[in-house]
């Protein structure tokens, strides 16, 4: 079981809701809009080589403050110092989607704070040829139809079934609205907020990893991030968008070994 | 009483099987469906309806600011506005109004405002909607996160502009002006009324009560539904000490009137429902965008008048249906007075406006909406609230006499 703690910042105005796992070498895994669980098993595996840190968004689920940051700088600078409170000088920084996006964000504006980057189809770049997918808006059933290689599959429903009391039903609604809209702050309209002249400063060993059937994240992408941060490995998977849920196994052995 | 007549100046040609193949009717409404020439004689048929009202005997002429939008053809109400303070002389300009967070700097609304009011003679109400999610989020691309706060700051602005005896500086969050100095000024004292239009925000009905503002339920779904926030709104202005001035509040309400009831669904049930099948017809992914409503109003259980669960309850209705649930109040002179007078107690408004060009309605229909409906209701339904004053009325316009 994970370590559930609040580890507040800047005298209290940000909380951040931390669960923690592990031994080894530090890990911090940054959730996206579509993380409902704090801690998925994909985390529960690499925490059997690190000790895994996974701060929750603030806005999202027991994080508090996000009415505080003012944008994606301030956001930056707020893990910065939660790094800081979790005393750590470095760790290996992963990241979804939205979450990548942050990994990457702190690794190119304080780049010795990040030993090993992993990014799973990370969020950050915007192509009008391709525009990602726009699903923090979308309703339901195309939601599923984006975010999953096989809406059917056991992950996916999983990840669809709501509460059968009405009151947890209408609790879980407004938590998926308010985690979403937390998030959305930072990458309202449109995802490009600048880090496209800023990767170049990223200087941690990179792996950038994808769904070969990513509906959200077009694998144009995969190609763009690959090409900017110097060095990076690119690893193509089978599976969509939510990959790291669809095949938590192969994900984590894939982030593992790179990270050895 | 205040009447006040209302125009969303609708596009009336979209195609028969609209909803079946297009997913929505705001924010990407493909414009291959916009026909220019036509759209420019609707401008010119809206305008002569609002003109045409004034003459009729409406206390007021209602326009208001929607994009990306295939019912309301209006993005810049104060274009409209403005024509108006030219062709009328004795109704008020009621602009409901310009969405202040759309707006870098807001200085810009201050400015145009004043020069309304000033071409008007004083007969401008300003009102300041938060604005719709599709509006300002999507069609707009403003930070749903930030736009209250946004709106908060760009109002303050404004009044300061408008009251301030003196230049000043601005150091806003989202705004910074050093040299805030509008000319012109407004020409009401201290400066022209506010009425807010809202969906029925907690927040909204807090604020408006704060600031001694009118607030104006702009809901397309009529008296019956409208009760459940019209007295979340006075039971507002109860907590906060304020008096009971019906005043204080402003509703939308559609009306048809024609000779007879069944003669009333032979003119009118096609344009109605052109206005709830097609108008309203919004693609549940637009209606409201993460972190556009409140954690309080979310709570309170607040739902958008548009999206999955609005398009479900409105595909299953018909003409008697509309009737029912009062969403359209409509028949003979006579149902429409005793509905409208119980529309007007129930939500306890003293400016009510009313929208009777509705949907795909063409000139000629709409202006004898607006004929019967002068002469067989208004007379009758004027004279409600006579202990009261209101505070909330442009000193230049015409004040019921």
């Amino acid at each position: 079981m994970a370590t559930d703690r609040v580890v507040a910042i800047r005298g209290g105005a940000v909380a951040f809701r931390v669960l923690s796992a592990g031994r080894g070498t530090p890990l911090v895994y940054f959730h996206s809009f579509h993380d409902r669980e704090p801690f998925p098993p994909f985390l529960e595996r690499l925490a059997e080589r690190h000790t895994v840190y996974a701060p929750l968004h603030p806005g999202a689920a027991g994080s508090t403050g996000v009415e505080t940051l003012d944008d994606l700088f301030d956001l930056t600078l707020a893990y910065e110092e939660l790094l800081d409170a979790l005393d750590l000088d470095s760790a290996h920084l992963v990241g979804h989607f939205f979450g990548a996006m942050v990994a990457a964000e702190i690794a190119a504006v304080f780049p010795r704070r990040a030993s090993r980057l992993a990014l799973i189809s990370p969020l950050g770049l915007w192509r009008d040829d391709a525009p990602s997918a726009d699903v923090v808006t979308l309703p339901q059933e195309d939601l599923m139809r984006a975010l999953w290689a096989d809406p059917d599959s056991d992950a996916a429903r999983r990840w669809a079934a709501e509460p059968a009391d009405e009151d947890e039903n209408a609790a879980a609604q407004i938590e998926s609205v308010q985690r979403r809209a937390a998030m959305a702050k930072f990458v309202w309209p449109i995802p490009d907020k600048g880090l496209r002249k800023r990767l170049h400063r990223i200087s941690a060993p990179t792996l950038v990893l994808w769904g070969d059937d990513d509906r959200v994240n077009p694998l144009s992408y995969a190609e763009e991030w690959h090409h900017r941060i110097k060095g990076a490995a690119l690893s193509l998977r089978r599976g969509g968008h939510m990959i790291h849920q669809e095949a938590p196994d192969v994900v984590a052995s894939a982030v593992a070994e790179f990270l050895r | 009483m205040k009447i006040c007549f209302f125009h969303l100046m609708p596009y009336r040609f979209l195609p028969d099987d609209f909803e079946a193949r297009y997913r929505s009717v705001w924010v990407d409404v493909p414009h291959s469906l916009f026909d220019a020439e036509k759209a420019s004689g609707l401008y010119h048929e809206y305008l002569d309806e609002l003109e045409h009202a004034e003459r009729m005997g409406f206390d007021g002429l209602c326009v208001n600011e929607h994009h990306n939008n295939a019912y309301g053809l209006m993005p810049s109400p104060n274009l409209m506005a403005s024509t108006l303070t030219r062709r009328t002389s004795r109704a008020a300009v009621v602009v409901l109004g310009n969405s202040l967070a759309a707006y870098n700097p807001p200085l810009r609304v201050a400015e145009e405002f004043a020069m309304l009011d000033l071409l008007s003679r004083g007969r401008l109400v300003a009102g300041f909607p938060v604005g719709t999610s599709m509006d300002m989020n999507f069609a707009y691309g403003v930070n749903p996160a930030t736009l209250r706060e946004r709106y908060y700051e760009a109002h303050d602005l404004v009044m300061q502009a408008w009251t301030r005896p003196e230049m000043f500086s601005f150091n806003g969050k989202y705004t910074q002006v050093r040299y805030a100095n509008i000319w012109p000024q407004p020409l009401q004292k201290p400066h022209p009324p506010v009425w807010i239009p809202g969906g029925g925000s907690v927040e909204t009905w807090e604020w408006t009560a704060k600031l001694d503002y009118v607030y104006c339920y702009l809901s397309y779904f009529g008296y019956k539904r409208g009760k459940a926030t019209m007295d979340g709104f006075w039971e507002t202005i109860a907590r906060v000490g304020a008096d009971d001035n019906p005043y204080r509040a402003g509703f939308l309400q559609l009306v048809c009137v024609a000779d007879t009831d069944a003669e009333a669904e032979r003119l009118y049930a096609k344009h109605v429902h052109y206005f709830y099948q097609k108008c309203l017809h919004v693609w549940e992914g637009f209606s409201e965008a993460p972190g556009y409503r409140t954690l309080k109003t979310m709570q309170a259980g607040v739902r958008p008048q548009v999206g999955a669960q609005a398009r479900k309850i409105r595909q299953s209705l018909d003409w008697p249906k509309y009737l029912d649930a009062g969403y359209v109040i409509a028949g003979s002179p006579q149902t429409v007075r005793q509905q409208l007078t119980e529309c007007i107690k129930s939500l306890r408004v003293g400016h009510l406006m009313v929208l009777l060009q509705i949907g795909s309605m063409p000139k000629d229909l709409t202006l004898h909406n607006t004929e019967l409906f002068a002469r067989e209701v208004m007379p009758h339904v004027r004279d409600m609230w006579p202990e009261h004053k209101d505070r909330w009325w442009p000193s230049g316009a015409s004040n019921g006499d």
